[in-house]
């Protein structure tokens, strides 16, 4: 798990967003690209890259792109 | 985990109704901002649906679709042996909306009926207790009916939902022959109640109150006797379940994703089939879709997407795999070697 690779995978889901504003701070929710779509591309990008389960409820508890990838990181440790 | 095998049974014949009214997404543009609308649209891939009219119900658009399967196929109404509703619209919560069937279809009255109700995994369950019905001794034909007419339990004002269901009712016959082997995996989740639900019920009983409209979370409003989905978490559940499910079908029936000739999935969205596709590294062009034309159209889907994208291509043999998920959380997968199966066209009422 590394967090720049985990903002790289995150900033691809966008189609008008620069990839260099998105960064760890970021708070996702307030881009203004950000919607429910993309939030299921979010969840879709995590299972096939850390194949984890990601819920509604993650995303809902999250602010900044480090928060999700925090919980994914808990997740993939879980797993090992 | 239900694994379920058939020798000797399959599908003779299948057949749709859709409403002649058509309603366009690119329309929403009181529900969703007009410089989203085109990327929902390409998201859900859902570009038109059909609606019935209030006094048209699931059952008569399973009743048009079982006329027109029976005439098609010059089937005798006193062949069939067994009724299978399955829906979540009834006619009524009494009595079963099977037992009305069969008196408006002209089956005769040693007929055993019965409704069967799930959310859109719904098809391939009773499509399992079909085969099972049809299986048995002194009984050769089931005849399936699936049908839902969602617009009646969709809030206009739910962004969520309201651009994605459409109605529709479908008929499929079942019957003893000389049929390939049929295999089912069925699957449940009830630790996902929350996901996808009806609040008022039993459980929480209906009152005045349950029919006043409220906004709910991100300005979508209903009422309690409206349903109610959380998008991420059935996506969560289907992306992570269905193309394992898929997977363990395969392994279980030592075949690969080449060997399969159509793989129909529950027209759940486009966004979430187009996943599937590319896990499970299946071939686009055998997964027929018809979620543009008719949208989700819940348990009635998977048939509803053989009728409008398999008429007359289901001649010899093929191997085809059937997909559903949806409320429960239910899901399943269904692998079948179809023989001849005659499919109608897609009609309207």
């Amino acid at each position: 798990m590394n967090l720049d690779q985990f903002i790289e995978n995150f900033a691809d889901l966008f189609d008008e967003t620069d990839p260099d504003t998105i960064q760890a701070s970021t708070r996702f929710k307030e881009l203004e690209e950000w919607s429910s779509l993309l939030a299921l591309s979010v969840i879709a990008m995590i299972d096939e890259e850390y194949d984890v389960e990601f819920r509604g409820d993650d995303i809902r508890g999250s602010n900044t792109v480090e928060d999700l990838y925090k919980i994914v990181e808990t997740r993939v440790e879980e797993l090992d | 985990m239900a694994t379920i095998k058939f020798h000797g049974v399959g599908i003779k014949a299948m057949s749709a109704c859709v409403p002649p009214d058509v309603v366009y997404n690119k329309d929403l543009g009181y529900l969703i901002p007009e410089e989203e609308i085109e990327k929902v649209i390409d998201n859900i891939g859902v570009v038109e649906r059909r609606i019935a009219a209030d006094d048209v119900t699931a059952s008569d658009l399973c009743y048009k679709a079982a006329c027109q399967l029976m005439a098609d196929n010059d089937i005798d109404p006193a062949s069939i042996d067994v009724l299978l509703f399955m829906s979540q619209t009834p006619d009524y919560r009494i009595p079963a909306t099977s037992c009305l069937l069969q008196h408006r279809l002209g089956l005769p009255r040693e007929t055993m009926c019965m409704d069967i109700s799930l959310g859109c995994s719904g098809y391939l369950y009773a499509l399992s207790t079909a085969f099972a019905y049809a299986s048995m001794e002194g009984e050769n034909r089931v005849l399936l009916l699936d049908g839902e007419t969602f617009s009646k339990i969709v809030n206009r004002r739910d962004k969520v939902d309201w651009p994605l269901y459409g109605d529709a009712g479908t008929a499929t016959l079942i019957e003893k022959g000389d049929y390939g082997d049929s295999t089912f995996m069925l699957y449940t989740d009830g630790s996902g109640l929350e996901a996808l639900k009806i609040h008022a019920g039993m459980r929480n009983p209906i009152t005045a109150e349950s029919l006043v409209e409220r906004e709910q979370e991100d300005g979508n409003i209903r009422n309690d006797l409206e349903v109610f989905m959380d998008g991420m978490d059935v996506f969560n559940f289907a992306i992570s379940k269905v193309p394992k499910s898929i997977k363990q079908l395969l392994k279980t029936t030592e075949q690969t994703i080449d060997d399969v000739d159509y793989l129909v999935f529950h027209q759940a969205n486009l966004f979430m089939m187009d996943f599937f596709v590319k896990k499970l590294k299946a071939d686009p062009s055998r997964v027929p879709h018809c979620i543009q034309k008719y949208g989700n159209t819940s348990s009635t889907s998977v048939p509803l997407t053989i009728s409008s994208e398999l008429a007359g291509k289901l001649e010899g043999t093929h191997n085809v795999i059937l997909s559903a998920f949806g409320a429960g959380l239910s899901w399943g997968a269904a692998m079948m070697q179809m023989r001849d199966c005659k499919v109608s066209p897609v009609i309207e009422y």
